[in-house]
């Protein structure tokens, strides 16, 4: 579905991305994750065109995207913001989803619309003004006015971050639906539990280059690399290592694993 | 420190009160922990326990708001600056200098102190969120992290007695967050009397009392132990324990110790592994 190949990039500043290679199977779920600075946002741009590569490949499909413009690489790759503000400028609900697929010159537009709305409960705030949306809403008009022009591929920015607990919740219903229907999703996030709910493979990446790619409990496992990229486990996962069950995110599983070694 | 007595606000125009019937006390150098879901009234709280509610912000205030013995209502906005400091989610919403220095001088400026006063409080209040060598540095070009210990230093320079700090890390990194609550943590260790708002309940766990509020009322108030008990309740109304809390509960509810923890120090010795020090 997409293949990286020792893609490298230099910014003005001096900070690169050196020699990432990766592949992403249709209908995964990756997360790729990692301390401010370590390259994500960069890698991420370079994936939708935003930045181009100074050296290496981006294959979409089998197509390299270097011929690609951003509009092109757009109708495969969508990519939800981090602060849905910046991506939110029309003056009701319905007219900020009904954009992208204008733009696209798309058929049927009410009805995908109308659609999208359904899947992220939004349905019901279409004649609204989108600033008058609480946080969480407006995250997920966020992913439908991306949704609504029905990419393979999802790439989501810290897609929780300042959310409560429901809206969470209620965001990660909607992504699990979207692995259902097959999506391809990459999450860039801080979140572990997230991460741990969301997806089997994880990218770990520091100063440019990635140093881990594996499944989650693998990665995590590893002592020297948490070391390394000075990621902080979550007190759970802590426990459950002490404990000697290894890395558990989820309290449930770690229960469980307890009460089968302790009955 | 900080006295409510049976609160209740409603915004103008609106038919609902967004808080009800509010009574808690804060004493001096007291940790108080404050969460609940979104919509739930906690930063109408924070903005009344400096008096921007009702004073800037207009609408219907019943019941008595005491900050160090003295009724809100009485005093200006200004004036309770002086001994509470507000931080906002945003910190960008409250830094506006070209520099650092600058930032954290325009608090005591306005109060009238003395230059020589005005540097010390600025390299102490530096020092104390680990900022030192960014004084000459333009506040814009800091991380998020870094804007929001400037944002705190600035308040720290008004040598407040009391800090409210509203959901002071839900756009930060793990790391940055971390870093935050020790600053809060040692500022509290030190004697200032703190509240914290927070939609993750991690950063509370080690408050001296936590308020648990939902629908503009408070629906619990304790220490940490005894509201972290209520963690199925919690979840009902949209509230996350942290999750060694949750799994700790599990294992109450199952018989397998008498008591919830709270860190992973507390669970080791709680279920007894050996040599833990070695451990940690």
């Amino acid at each position: 579905m997409l293949r990286i190949e020792n893609l490298c990039y230099e910014y003005e500043s001096g900070f690169k991305l050196k020699n990432i290679s990766f592949e992403v199977r249709e209908g995964e779920s990756i997360a790729i994750i990692g301390e401010n600075g370590s390259g994500k946002t960069t890698l991420v741009k370079n994936l939708i065109g935003l930045l181009r590569p100074d050296s290496g490949k981006i294959f979409l499909n089998g197509e390299d995207t270097s011929k690609m413009s951003v509009a092109e690489i757009a109708r495969t790759i969508g990519f939800v913001f981090q602060n849905p503000d910046n991506q939110i400028f029309a003056s009701s609900v319905k007219e900020e989803v009904s954009f992208g697929p204008k733009n696209l010159g798309m058929d049927n537009i009410e009805e995908k619309v109308n659609d999208v709305l359904k899947k992220t409960d939004l349905f019901k705030y279409r004649d609204k003004h989108p600033f008058k949306l609480s946080g969480g809403e407006k995250q997920r008009l966020a992913l439908a006015s991306i949704l609504v022009m029905n990419p393979k591929i999802l790439i989501l920015d810290e897609p929780t971050s300042g959310l409560d607990l429901k809206n969470a919740v209620k965001l990660m219903k909607i992504v699990k639906n979207l692995q259902k229907e097959g999506k391809t999703i990459i999450l860039i996030t801080h979140d572990m539990q997230l991460v741990s709910d969301l997806c089997e493979r994880v990218i770990l990446m520091k100063s440019g280059e990635i140093i881990a790619d594996g499944k989650i409990k693998e990665v995590f496992n590893r002592e020297s690399l948490l070391e390394k990229t000075k990621i902080e486990l979550p007190e759970i996962a802590k426990l459950s290592k002490i404990l000697g069950f290894g890395i558990i995110f989820d309290p449930k599983e770690l229960y469980e694993k307890w009460r089968s070694l302790n009955d | 420190m900080i006295e409510f007595e049976e609160v209740s606000f409603r915004y103008p125009g609106n038919r609902d009160h967004v808080l009800r019937d509010i009574t808690f006390h804060v004493k001096k150098g007291e940790f108080l922990g404050i969460s609940g879901p979104s919509g739930s009234g906690k930063s109408t709280l924070c903005l009344m326990m400096n008096g921007i509610i009702p004073k800037t912000i207009e609408g219907e205030l019943s019941g008595e708001i005491y900050i160090d013995g003295e009724n809100i209502k009485e005093k200006e906005v200004y004036e309770v600056s002086e001994k509470l400091g507000l931080i906002l989610q945003n910190p960008e919403s409250q830094l506006f200098s070209m520099t650092v220095e600058e930032e954290l001088a325009f608090g005591p400026e306005n109060l009238g102190i003395k230059r020589e006063e005005i540097e010390e409080r600025i390299s102490w209040a530096l020092e104390l969120v680990g900022m030192e060598k960014f004084r000459d540095a333009f506040p814009h070009q800091l991380s998020g992290g870094e804007k929001q210990k400037i944002a705190i230093a600035s308040l720290l320079t008004m040598k407040p007695e009391i800090l409210v700090l509203d959901e002071p890390t839900s756009n930060l990194d793990p790391k940055s967050r971390i870093e935050i609550f020790k600053i809060v943590k040692k500022l509290n260790k030190k004697g200032m009397t703190v509240v914290v708002v927070e939609h993750e309940t991690d950063f509370i766990s080690s408050a001296d009392k936590i308020l648990i509020l939902n629908d503009g009322k408070i629906v619990k108030y304790g220490t940490p132990r005894e509201v972290f008990r209520e963690a199925d309740y919690l979840k009902h109304v949209g509230i996350r324990v942290p999750e060694i809390v949750e799994f700790s509960n599990y294992l109450l509810k199952g018989g397998y110790v008498d008591d919830i923890f709270l860190s992973v120090s507390e669970a080791l010795e709680v279920l007894n592994v050996k040599d833990r020090e070695s451990m940690l």
